[in-house]
């Protein structure tokens, strides 16, 4: 079946089998591979994309094919231009990632955390990525991640 | 960050890494990103049953998939001499796709090679398989009575692998008989899987001059070269390993697994790339799992505490194949460790392995070689000689610690300790963690009858394997390697034998340069993970990376500045004994205002060098003159509900003492991730099999994984003790947390319980099984 999926900004046209996940859509036929895949059951978060800019989904539990006509925004998507994203350079500034599998999924579910609540306390941090795994950083500076990026972004705003 | 110009006085400073900028970006490059022209994929048909014959394989109806290109079997691999993979310590083998029988669920009986990912596991599905089930054996101690032999293949007819012991048995003996106060337990460390997010996978392309190019998630890609080109028959130069980016390893990524073969031979006969990437249940289910050591532990001691004796007995549950990656003449690993930071007159410690209808394995996960398990058992069994004793558990501890002037420390298990200071290190913890208050907290509590507890790990590490008269793996002594090579401009690049699955070796490894050669680092480009240019190391894993590949590193360089002093005093028209290194420059002894820099230096040695040999590089390999000994004093308190069960860890402290750091921040990272892999392991993760055999935890709805709630905020604090035999000092520190963490919760557990009577809990300690000690005891006295 033919879907047509706005990622990033640009629309990606793509005949797919419609089993295909938005996760492998979006890692083999839009080649966008910073959407990682780890696990089978919807429970680390290393696929986390934003959709239609207000929702984070795991996109291996969606199919492309419901993505249709839809915005995705992926980690690719984050940097403006040479400029890092506040979330990105918090993450970098905070030691808050080593392997970089979750990283991705991190990012884009902090995105919908701080816009959803742009002053979050640290258990409301913890609360909000409590569907992302990681395995090298025990949270403890991806929580000051998200808080610096918190304070970056209300300075913008 | 201004330290991030910083040209020199490198170590210790928290530099940002210079990986992340690729990883924040969606730009990291893991095995599964990479995609070849013409490339097809492979997914393996596995064993339902534990144990089974196998009577047929139809691969009619999955020929017939559409997209499905091929389909092999253990009888095509055998017929090609490929059916068997040897492991890593050399003791015995594993069937690549099963030949006969099933020796465990989840085993690859057979390889589809299909167009898609999709068609893969469709054909996969297809594959009709015929069982005749057999008696399984599903614990090590059915399996030591030999009713059902599993492994017909191997000379011995019998379960039993292999017996190991070190120490003095009769003088151990003689001492725990005359002991006036003795304990004895028996604790176990169950069966867990390090789990990284990132699954093991490969990709296999034989490319136009028939050379093999294999792209795989490997700690070790040399090794793999090696025993590759000795399985397959392929000449080594025509095989080219890369391990790209690695999303975490823990271990589990060191042994060769039957995917990785199945993808090579299927990339040769079809003439295809062939991309193998396993699923989570896979890799919880047949990749290697670590631990699953019964330990009979017993301590002798005086009435006033201090230790005469120690015997651990372990039985040992290795699964179908014996795939311990353990260094060849330690089939037990570091296990020696378990006298750990005491000072025991005599020891006596063996293990007995078995094989048994489970998955194969007993990896290093996040540990050197057992030393985990070691570790968890010494600082459990003092815990319950304090409570035996009625003493203390801290005042005991430093009772018996090896005594600061006592390294270089030889134990009675036959290390010989580089350099610690075991109080000190508690005496900071203590401190710290304000253990007088919480003693008066926890009295109080008591008195209500509220459960608190506060639990103690003392640990000392071995790591660091490790110098070539004992070790080696496959026979290659386990040196490691680098080579410097330092551009005109004062830029550079550092290849060695070592592959970072997280650590941060392209921040740290140019740290070490910088230091050095008085160079900057962030123009110091790490490479490694890629057979054709790195030199020759025997990869990241059981701590090794900065105790033996660090050592490598500050050689070379320190090579690299000799051949630099020639050129300097060429510069400064001095001889070059007048020459001194000092403050990150060369300078003639006694006047600062001659000097030249190493950047200068760099770049006279591509356009003025008189006489001297053109360039500025070296390499060496680094054969570690002893292992290093990191130690910690770890302190966890718990509170604990008396209704339901459930244990909140309330503070955890990490005393740290890994030597000289490199890099604070990068160390703390591991600190953080390492305590929350032994906060999994004390309360939530066992591969679990019932008595038939079956798998319990093959998925992350099983197997848990802590979240961002459940994880404590984790507390650090630091003792520097130097390794004096490392060329900086260092002695790694990836694995500590994950080896001193879990026996500190145990210890907390424990100690809250204690006033009910509760001696020990094996782990994972989950609510059910606290909520049970607590009714049980409860039942008794009322």
């Amino acid at each position: 079946m033919k879907v047509t999926v706005t990622v990033n900004g640009k629309a990606y046209e793509r005949e797919v089998e419609a089993r295909t996940l938005l996760a492998y859509f979006l890692r083999e036929e839009c080649g966008l591979t910073g959407t990682h895949v780890g696990c089978d059951t919807s429970s680390c978060g290393c696929c986390v994309v934003v959709l239609d800019s207000e929702t984070a989904v795991k996109s291996c539990s969606m199919f492309a094919a419901q993505a249709d006509g839809h915005q995705v925004l992926t980690v690719e998507g984050l940097a403006n231009g040479g400029t890092l994203h506040p979330l990105q350079q918090a993450f970098w500034d905070q030691h808050g990632l080593q392997c970089g599998y979750c990283t991705p999924g991190m990012l884009l579910t902090s995105i919908v955390l701080l816009k959803n609540n742009p002053n979050p306390s640290e258990s409301d941090i913890r609360e909000g990525l409590a569907g992302n795994l990681c395995r090298c950083t025990g949270y403890q500076n991806i929580v000051k991640a998200v808080q610096q990026a918190a304070g970056a972004l209300g300075v913008q705003a | 960050m201004s330290t991030e110009q910083k040209p020199a006085g490198c170590l210790g400073v928290a530099m940002k890494r210079k990986e992340d900028p690729r990883f924040i970006q969606g730009k990291g490059r893991y095995v599964d990103d990479i995609s070849l022209p013409g490339m097809l994929y492979l997914s393996l048909v596995r064993s339902p049953y534990p144990h089974a014959e196998i009577k047929a394989i139809d691969i009619g109806d999955a020929m017939k998939v559409p997209g499905v290109v091929a389909v092999i079997t253990g009888k095509d691999l055998e017929a090609a001499g490929l059916g068997w993979l040897p492991t890593f310590h050399g003791y015995d083998k594993q069937m690549v796709l099963a030949i006969g029988k099933v020796l465990f669920q989840y085993q690859e009986v057979a390889a589809v090679f299909a167009e898609t990912r999709a068609a893969a596991a469709d054909g996969a599905e297809a594959v009709q398989v015929e069982y005749a089930p057999l008696p399984v054996v599903a614990d090590p101690f059915t399996a030591k009575r030999d009713e059902t032999i599993l492994r017909p293949d191997r000379d011995k007819k019998t379960n039993h692998i292999y017996h190991w012991e070190v120490g003095d048995k009769d003088k151990t003996a003689r001492a725990l008989a005359n002991s006036p106060k003795k304990i004895k337990e028996r604790i176990w460390f169950q069966r867990c899987h390090p789990a990284p997010l990132e699954p093991c996978g490969c990709v296999a392309q034989f490319d136009t001059m028939g050379r093999l190019q294999f792209y795989v998630t490997s700690q070790a890609p040399h090794v793999y070269r090696t025993a590759l080109a000795l399985v397959t028959g392929i000449p080594e130069d025509k095989i080219h390993v890369v391990s790209p980016d690695i999303g975490g390893g823990f271990g589990n990524k060191v042994p060769v697994y039957p995917g990785y073969v199945c993808a090579i031979v299927g990339a040769l006969k079809i003439g295809r790339p062939v991309k193998w990437i396993e699923t989570r249940t896979e890799n919880l289910t047949s990749t290697g799992f670590a631990r699953d050591y019964h330990m009979d532990v017993e301590i002798g001691a005086t009435p006033d505490g201090r230790v005469t004796a120690l015997h651990v007995a372990t039985t040992a549950d290795h699964g179908a194949f014996d795939a311990a990656a353990d260094p060849t003449k330690y089939p037990a690993g570091m296990f020696g460790i378990v006298t750990g930071s005491y000072d025991f007159p005599t020891a006596h410690a063996e293990v007995d392995a078995y094989f048994t209808n489970k998955a194969p394995g007993g990896i290093a996960y996040r540990c050197s070689f057992r030393v985990t398990e070691a570790s968890y058992a010494i600082e459990r069994a003092m815990d319950i000689l304090a409570d035996e004793l009625a003493i203390d558990p801290a005042e005991l501890r430093r009772r018996n610690f090896v005594r600061k002037e006592q390294f270089p420390y030889p134990s009675s298990l036959g290390f010989t300790y580089d350099s610690g200071d075991y109080q000190k290190t508690l005496d900071v913890a203590m401190e710290k963690i304000g253990y007088r208050e919480l003693l008066k907290e926890q009295a109080e509590k008591r008195a209500r009858g509220e459960l608190m507890g506060i639990g103690f790990s003392t640990f000392t590490e071995v790591v660091g394997a490790g110098p070539s008269k004992v070790f080696d793996i496959l026979g290659i002594k386990m040196f490691d390697s680098a080579e410097i090579r330092i551009h005109p401009t004062g830029a550079g690049i550092v290849r060695a034998g070592t592959k970072s699955q997280g650590q941060g070796h392209e921040t740290t490894w140019a740290q070490i340069v910088g230091e050095e050669l008085g160079l900057d680092p962030q123009n110091i480009m790490v490479e490694e993970g890629d057979t054709d240019t790195a030199p020759y190391g025997l990869g990241t894993y059981a701590s090794r990376s900065t105790p033996v590949a660090g050592g490598a590193i500050a050689m070379a360089a320190r090579r690299v500045r000799e051949k630099a002093r020639k050129v300097a005093a060429h510069m400064l028209e001095a001889g070059e004994a007048d020459v001194e290194w000092k403050d990150y420059k060369f300078q003639v002894k006694g006047v600062p205002a001659r000097s030249v820099t190493m950047k200068e230096v760099a770049f006279a040695a591509y356009t003025n060098m008189a006489q001297i040999e053109p360039g500025l590089e070296a390499s060496y390999y680094y054969d570690p003159p002893n292992m290093t000994f990191p130690s910690g004093a770890y302190v966890a308190v718990v509170d604990i509900d008396r209704e339901t069960g459930e244990v909140k860890v309330r503070r955890f402290l990490a005393v740290d003492d890994c030597g000289i750091i490199i890099n604070p921040l990068i160390v703390e990272g591991q600190i953080h991730g390492g305590l929350t892999e032994g906060f999994a392991i004390a309360f939530m993760q066992e591969i679990q099999y019932d008595k038939e055999g079956n798998n319990l935890n093959t998925n992350f709805t099983d197997y848990l994984i802590p979240t961002s709630l459940e994880t404590p905020a984790w507390e650090t604090e630091k003792t520097v003790t130097p390794s004096p035999h490392h060329p900086i000092g260092a002695k790694g520190v990836g694995e500590s947390p994950n080896v001193g963490s879990p026996a500190a919760f145990v210890n907390a557990v424990i100690d809250a319980l204690s006033p009910l009577g509760v001696r020990h809990i094996d782990m994972p300690i989950t609510r059910d099984k606290v909520w049970r000690a607590i009714h049980q005891a409860e039942a008794m006295t009322t």
